[in-house]
C-alpha cells in the first residue's frame, strides 16, 4: 500500500466514512456520534500532519482516478493545498466541539452531523483539487452538502435562507462549469501547476482566455462573496452558529477565495494574468468589496448580520492580495486566508456563545456582557483587535504584507487608501462592541438566560472552543517568524509560484 | 458466451408463460427470472468487452430469412440497464400490489414487457425491430392502464393510439427501404444505404414513428398522463426503459445506418427540437401539483439532452472528439434510466403511504421516511447533472462538444435546463426539512425502499465514478 | 407490369395519406381507430406492390410475410383499443 497514492484519499475518507455512518445513526446516540466525529477528526489532523511535513520535504502525494477520457479527478497535496488543508481540519475538530455542546437537545443532530462531515470532507477535497475539474466536482459537492446545513432548523426563514443560498451558489457552480468545459477545449485538461499553463497557448486565445476568467472569477465569487455576488451571505446567517462558523471561516466562503488564488497563480499564472490586465480587474472588485462589506456592517443591529458583512468585507483581502503582483503581495493574500479563518471562527463562536447562554442577537443587547462572560469576551476581543489590523493579533500581519506588497507593485497609490479605510471601517464597527461589551453597565435581564452562571460562564464546549482559536490567532501573530507558521508557509507558497 | 443473446430473450418469455400458469408462486419466478437474466447481461457486457460484437442466429437461418440477434458494446449497456432496472423494480412491484389478483393480472404482462425490451435491443433487421417494437407498445399500454381509474384508462388509450400511429410510419418506411435495396439487415443496409429521395422518405417515416414513441418535444403530449397515471413499477419502467429504447433507435439509424445520409440541417432540427424539450419540460414539471407528474415531465425534458448530441456529433470529425461524446450521451441515458426508475419507486412508495403525491402536502412524510427521501435525493442530484453523477459527465461532454464545435446555444440551453432542474428538484427536498413540532420515528421497509435506493446510487456513484468503462465499451460503435 | 405495380404502390401511398389525415384531424377515438386500420392496410398495399418482380416471376415472399405479420399486429392492437375504449366508457359512467 502505498501510502504516496493513498494519503490525500485517506484524508478526504476520515471524514466521509465517518459522516456517512452517522446518518444511520438514531437520535440517541449521543457517544457513538461524539466519538465517531472526534475519532475522524483526530485521524485526519494526524494524516495531515504527515502531509505537512511530507509537502515541506518536497515530497509528492498524488491520488489519480480516471472517470472519462481525458477527465481525471487528481487529489494532489502541494503547499497551498496543505495550507487550506491543515486550516481545515484544525477548524474542523474545534467547530466539532462547539457544534456538540451548541446542539445538545436539537432535533436532527445526526442528519445534522452527517452532513457536516460530508461539508468537511468536500472541503478538504477541494483543496486536495490537483487540476479544476476536481476543483470543480468538489465545489459543487460542498454546495450540497451545504445547503442541508443552512435549511436545518427549518423554520419557514431558513428554508428560504437556503433557497436562496442553492440558487447564488448553484447559479455561480454553472458558470465555473462553463468556464472550466471551455477551458479544457482550449487548452487540454488544466492541472494546477505553480506559475500556470496558459501561457503556453498562443496569442489568439487571449480574448478567449479573457472571457474565461471573467466566467471562473464570478463563479468562484459568489462562494467567496464578491460584490455584487454576495446576496446569499448575510440570509444564511439563519443557519445554527456553528454552521455560520465553519461556513464562513472555514468552508463555502473560503473554497470560493482559494478557488481564486488557484486560477490565478496555478491556471493561469500570475505574470501570465497580469499581462492580460487581469489583475487590475480583480483587484477593483476586491476593493469595492472591501469597501462595501464595511459600510454595510457599520448599519446592522444583528450580530451574526454584522459579522456577515464583515466577512463580505475581510474576504476579499485574499483577492486584493491575488490582484497585487509580487511575492510580498501574494503573501500577504494567502496568509490572510489562514488568520481571516481563525479570528472569523473566533468571532463567529463567541455570538454563538451569546446568543445560547443570553439570548443575545443584538449589538444593543451586549452592554455589559464582559462582566457577565469574561472569556468569551475576551475572545471576541482579540479576534476583533485582530481584524482591525491591531498587532500582536495575526490581522495585523496579513494587512502588513498587503500594504507592502502594495507599495513594491506600484499599486500604492489606490491599495493603500483601501487598507486605511477599511481598518478604519473595521474599527468603526467593532470598536463600538467591544466598548458596549466591557464598559456599559448591563441592564436590567439579559433576554433569556438558557445557561446560568456556574464556576464558568456557559458550558465547557461552548466556552473552550473561542478560547483556542483566540489563542491560535494571537499565537499566529506573535509566532509568524516562526517554522510552519502560516506566514513561514506562504512565503513557501510564494516562493514556488514566483520560482524564487 | 453468444448464447447469453438468446437467455436474455428467451428466459423472460418463458417465465412469462410460467406465471400465467402458476399464480401462486409467480413472485419467486420473477425474481429468479431477475438474477438470472441479469447475469446474462452481465456476461453479454463482459463478452462484448473482450470479443467485440457478438451475434447469433434464431435456428441457424442465416441473415436474410432468418432471424438474427445482434448485441455491440451501445446495446450491451442497455441491456444491462434494463436487467438491472426491471429487477429492481419487480422487487418493489412484488411489494407494491398487495392483491393476489392484481399480481397476477401484472406479472406476464411485466415479463412480456422485458422480453419485448430485450428483444428489441437485440435485434439486427429492420423488421425484427417493428415486432418488438409493437410488443413492446402493447405491453406497456396494457401496464398504464391497470391503475384503474378513468385517467389512467383514457391516459393509456392515447398512448395506444399514439404508439400504433408511431409504428405504421416506422413500417412505412421499413417498407420503402426494403423497396429500395432489396434487405432489411441492419449491418449489411449500413453498407449499402445511399443518399435519394426513397431513402430520405424512409427516415424521414421512420424518425418520425419513433420520435412519436420517444415523446420528443412537441410530440409529448401523450407521455405526462400516461406516466402519471400508472402504477409506481410501471412509470419507472415506462419513463426509464421503454422511451429510452425508442431513442435508442433513433441513434442506431442516424448513427449507424443511415449516417451517410444525415445531414447538419435535419441533426440541427433534432437539436432544435430536443431544446424545446428541455426547456418546456424543465418548466412544466417545476409547475407541476403532483410528483408524478413533475417526474413525468422531468423524462420529457432529460430525453430533450439526449437529442442535444445529435448536431454536435454530426458536426464533430471522427476521432476522440467525437468518441468522448458518444460516451457523454449513452453515460447521461443510462443514468437517467437509474434516476429516473428510482425516483418513480420512492414516488410511489410516497403515495402508497400518504394516498397521495402532492407536493404540497409533503412535510411530515419526507422526515418519516428517510431511505426513500434520500433515494429522491440522489435521483434529484443525478437529474440535475451535479456531480459525482454520471449525468455530470454527460453533460460536461455535451459542453466540451458546443464549445468544439462552436454552437453555443446548445450550452444557454444546458444551462438554463440544469437550473431550472435545480429548482423543482429542490422545491421537492426543501419539504424534507420542513419544521416538524415532534421528530417522529422514521420507518423502513426494505422490500419497498431499498430497491429505489440501490438504483439511483448506481446512478449517482456507480456510473459516476466507475463509468470509464463505458468509453472503452463504445469503441468502434458509432 | 411496371405501370401495375406503381398503381398499387401509389394507390397504397394515397391510402396512408387519407388514413393519416383522419387520424391526426379526426377527434372521434372509433374514427381514429379505423384510421389506423387504414393506415396499415395502406403500407400493407405498398408492401405487396414491392413484391412484384416481374411478368411469370413468382413474386418475393418476404414482403408478404411481412404483411401477413403486419396483420396480424393490427388486429390484435385494434383488439386492445376496443377492448380499452369500452372501459374507458364503463368507467366514465361510472364517475
Amino acid at each position: 500500500m502505498n501510502l504516496d497514492t493513498w494519503l490525500p484519499l485517506l484524508v478526504v475518507a476520515s471524514s466521509l466514512l465517518p459522516g456517512l455512518v452517522i446518518f444511520f445513526l438514531s437520535e440517541s446516540s449521543h457517544w457513538l456520534r461524539t466519538a465517531l466525529n472526534l475519532t475522524g477528526a483526530g485521524v485526519k489532523l494526524v494524516l495531515v500532519g504527515v502531509m505537512v511535513w511530507g509537502v515541506f520535504h518536497e515530497h509528492s502525494y498524488e491520488t489519480r482516478w480516471t472517470l472519462a477520457p481525458g477527465l481525471d479527478l487528481v487529489l494532489h497535496a502541494d503547499t497551498l493545498s496543505v495550507l487550506f488543508v491543515s486550516l481545515s481540519t484544525v477548524l474542523w475538530l474545534v467547530t466539532t466541539v462547539y457544534a456538540i455542546g451548541y446542539l445538545e437537545k436539537s432535533p436532527h443532530r445526526s442528519r445534522f452531523f452527517g452532513f457536516f462531515s460530508l461539508c468537511v470532507s468536500a472541503t478538504v477535497g477541494l483543496a486536495l483539487a490537483g487540476n479544476l475539474f476536481t476543483f470543480v466536482i468538489f465545489y459543487e459537492l460542498l454546495t450540497l452538502a451545504t445547503y442541508p446545513l443552512v435549511a436545518h432548523r427549518g423554520t419557514p426563514e431558513a428554508l428560504r435562507g437556503a433557497r436562496i443560498y442553492l440558487a447564488y451558489t448553484l447559479g455561480g457552480g454553472a458558470l465555473l462549469l462553463v468556464g472550466t468545459v471551455w477551458l479544457h477545449v482550449l487548452a487540454g485538461p488544466a492541472p494546477f501547476v505553480e506559475g500556470g499553463i496558459l501561457h503556453r497557448l498562443p496569442a489568439e486565445y487571449h480574448a478567449q482566455l479573457r472571457v474565461i476568467f471573467l466566467l471562473l472569477i464570478i463563479g468562484l465569487g459568489v462562494k467567496a462573496a464578491l460584490v455584487p455576488l454576495h446576496g446569499w451571505l448575510p440570509r444564511a446567517m439563519v443557519a445554527p452558529a456553528p454552521v455560520s462558523a465553519l461556513l464562513h471561516a472555514v468552508a463555502v466562503v473560503k473554497a470560493g477565495a482559494f478557488g481564486i488564488v488557484r486560477v490565478v497563480y496555478d491556471v493561469y499564472g500570475v505574470n501570465f494574468a497580469d499581462e492580460l490586465g487581469l489583475l487590475t480587474g480583480l483587484g477593483i472588485a476586491a476593493a469595492v468589496t472591501i469597501i462595501y462589506g464595511s459600510i454595510k456592517a457599520l448599519s446592522q443591529d444583528n450580530l451574526k448580520k454584522r459579522l456577515a458583512y464583515s466577512t463580505v468585507s475581510q474576504v476579499s483581502y485574499i483577492a486584493l492580495g491575488t490582484a497585487i503582483l509580487g511575492p510580498v503581495g501574494t503573501i500577504g493574500g494567502i496568509v490572510h486566508l489562514v488568520h481571516q479563518g481563525i479570528m472569523k471562527i473566533t468571532l463567529f463562536f463567541a455570538a454563538g456563545n451569546y446568543a445560547e447562554t443570553l439570548g443575545i442577537h443584538k449589538v444593543s443587547e451586549m452592554n455589559g456582557v464582559g462582566r457577565r462572560m469574561p472569556m468569551t469576551t475576551i475572545a471576541f476581543s482579540v479576534a476583533a483587535l485582530g481584524m482591525i489590523g491591531v498587532p500582536p493579533v495575526a490581522g495585523f500581519v496579513s494587512k502588513w504584507y498587503l500594504g507592502l506588497g502594495a507599495v513594491e507593485a506600484g499599486m500604492a497609490a489606490w491599495v493603500m487608501p483601501v487598507l486605511i479605510v477599511s481598518s478604519l471601517l473595521n474599527a468603526a464597527y467593532f470598536l463600538p462592541v467591544l466598548q458596549r461589551a466591557w464598559f456599559r453597565n448591563p441592564g436590567s435581564a439579559w433576554p433569556a438566560e438558557h445557561i446560568p452562571a456556574a464556576r464558568f460562564e456557559t458550558t465547557a464546549a461552548l466556552l473552550w472552543p473561542p478560547v483556542v482559536t483566540a489563542t491560535l490567532a494571537l499565537a499566529a501573530g506573535l509566532f509568524a517568524a516562526a517554522p510552519y507558521s502560516p506566514l513561514e508557509w506562504a512565503e513557501l507558497i510564494a516562493q514556488r509560484e514566483y520560482g524564487l | 458466451m453468444t448464447d447469453a443473446l438468446i437467455w436474455l430473450v428467451a428466459m423472460p418469455l418463458a417465465a412469462a408463460l410460467a406465471t400465467l400458469l402458476l399464480p401462486r408462486h409467480a413472485s419467486v419466478v420473477v425474481i429468479i427470472t431477475g438474477v438470472v437474466t441479469t447475469l446474462a447481461g452481465g456476461i453479454l457486457l463482459f463478452a462484448v468487452g473482450t470479443q467485440g460484437a457478438l451475434s447469433y442466429e434464431i435456428g441457424g437461418w442465416t441473415a436474410g430469412l432468418g432471424i438474427a440477434l445482434r448485441a455491440d458494446g451501445l446495446s450491451a449497456l442497455l441491456l444491462l440497464m434494463t436487467a438491472l432496472v426491471m429487477l429492481a423494480a419487480s422487487i418493489y412491484a412484488s411489494a407494491y400490489f398487495s392483491k393476489a389478483v392484481e399480481r397476477a393480472r401484472f406479472w406476464p404482462l411485466w415479463l412480456l414487457l422485458w422480453t419485448s425490451l430485450n428483444a428489441l435491443l437485440l435485434s439486427g433487421d429492420l423488421f425484427n425491430l417493428y415486432v418488438t417494437l409493437e410488443l413492446l407498445g402493447l405491453s406497456a399500454v396494457v401496464l398504464a392502464s391497470l391503475g384503474g381509474k378513468t385517467a389512467a384508462v383514457a391516459a393509456a388509450l392515447r398512448y395506444l393510439l399514439v404508439g400504433l400511429l408511431g409504428s405504421m410510419l416506422f413500417l412505412a418506411g421499413v417498407s420503402l427501404i426494403y423497396a429500395g435495396y432489396g434487405t432489411l439487415d441492419i449491418a449489411a443496409l449500413a453498407h449499402l444505404i445511399e443518399p435519394g429521395p426513397v431513402t430520405w422518405t424512409a427516415l424521414a417515416l421512420m424518425t418520425a414513428g419513433l420520435l412519436l414513441k420517444t415523446a420528443l418535444f412537441p410530440l409529448h403530449f401523450w407521455l405526462p398522463p400516461a406516466h402519471a397515471s400508472a402504477p409506481a413499477p410501471v412509470s419507472a419502467v415506462l419513463s426509464a426503459l421503454v422511451v429510452k429504447v425508442a431513442f435508442y433507435l433513433v441513434l442506431r439509424l442516424w448513427l449507424d445506418v443511415f449516417a451517410a445520409v444525415v445531414t447538419g440541417a435535419a441533426a440541427n432540427l433534432l437539436g432544435v427540437l430536443g431544446a424545446g424539450a428541455v426547456l418546456w419540460g424543465s418548466w412544466r414539471a417545476l409547475r407541476a401539483e403532483r410528483l408524478k407528474l413533475l417526474a413525468a415531465y422531468s423524462t420529457v425534458a432529460q430525453l430533450g439532452y439526449l437529442f442535444l448530441f445529435f448536431p454536435l456529433l454530426q458536426a464533430l470529425p471522427s476521432g476522440p472528439a467525437r468518441d468522448a461524446a458518444v460516451g457523454g450521451l449513452v453515460i447521461l441515458a443510462l443514468t437517467h434510466g437509474f434516476a429516473k426508475a428510482g425516483l418513480f419507486m420512492a414516488i410511489g412508495v410516497i403515495q402508497q403511504r400518504c394516498g397521495h403525491d402532492s407536493i404540497r402536502d409533503l412535510d411530515g412524510t419526507a422526515q418519516r421516511l428517510p431511505a426513500t427521501t434520500f433515494a429522491i435525493a440522489l435521483a434529484g442530484v443525478a437529474l440535475i447533472g451535479l456531480p459525482p453523477s454520471g449525468a455530470f459527465l454527460g453533460k460536461w461532454q455535451l459542453l466540451a462538444g458546443s464549445f468544439a464545435t462552436g454552437q453555443w446555444l446548445w450550452i444557454l440551453v444546458t444551462v438554463a435546463g440544469s437550473l431550472l432542474a435545480a429548482a423543482y428538484i429542490f422545491r421537492v427536498l426543501g419539504h424534507a426539512f420542513g419544521h416538524q413540532a415532534y421528530p417522529q420515528r422514521p420507518v423502513t421497509v426494505a422490500r419497498e425502499e431499498w430497491p429505489a435506493l440501490v438504483l439511483t446510487a448506481m446512478a449517482m456513484v456507480g456510473l459516476g465514478l466507475a463509468g470509464a468503462p463505458v468509453w472503452r465499451l463504445l469503441e468502434g460503435g458509432l | 407490369m411496371l405501370t401495375a405495380q406503381l398503381l398499387y404502390g401509389l394507390t397504397g401511398c394515397l391510402i396512408v395519406a387519407l388514413g393519416l389525415r383522419t387520424v391526426l384531424l379526426h377527434a372521434s377515438l372509433l374514427h381514429r381507430v379505423v384510421a389506423i386500420n387504414v393506415l396499415g392496410a395502406g403500407v400493407f398495399m405498398i408492401l405487396v406492390a414491392i413484391a412484384y418482380r416481374g411478368p411469370g416471376v413468382p413474386p418475393d415472399p418476404i414482403p408478404h410475410a411481412l404483411v401477413l405479420t403486419g396483420i396480424v399486429v393490427a388486429v390484435s392492437a385494434t383488439a386492445l383499443a376496443l377492448a380499452l375504449a369500452r372501459r374507458l366508457t364503463a368507467e366514465q359512467s361510472n364517475d
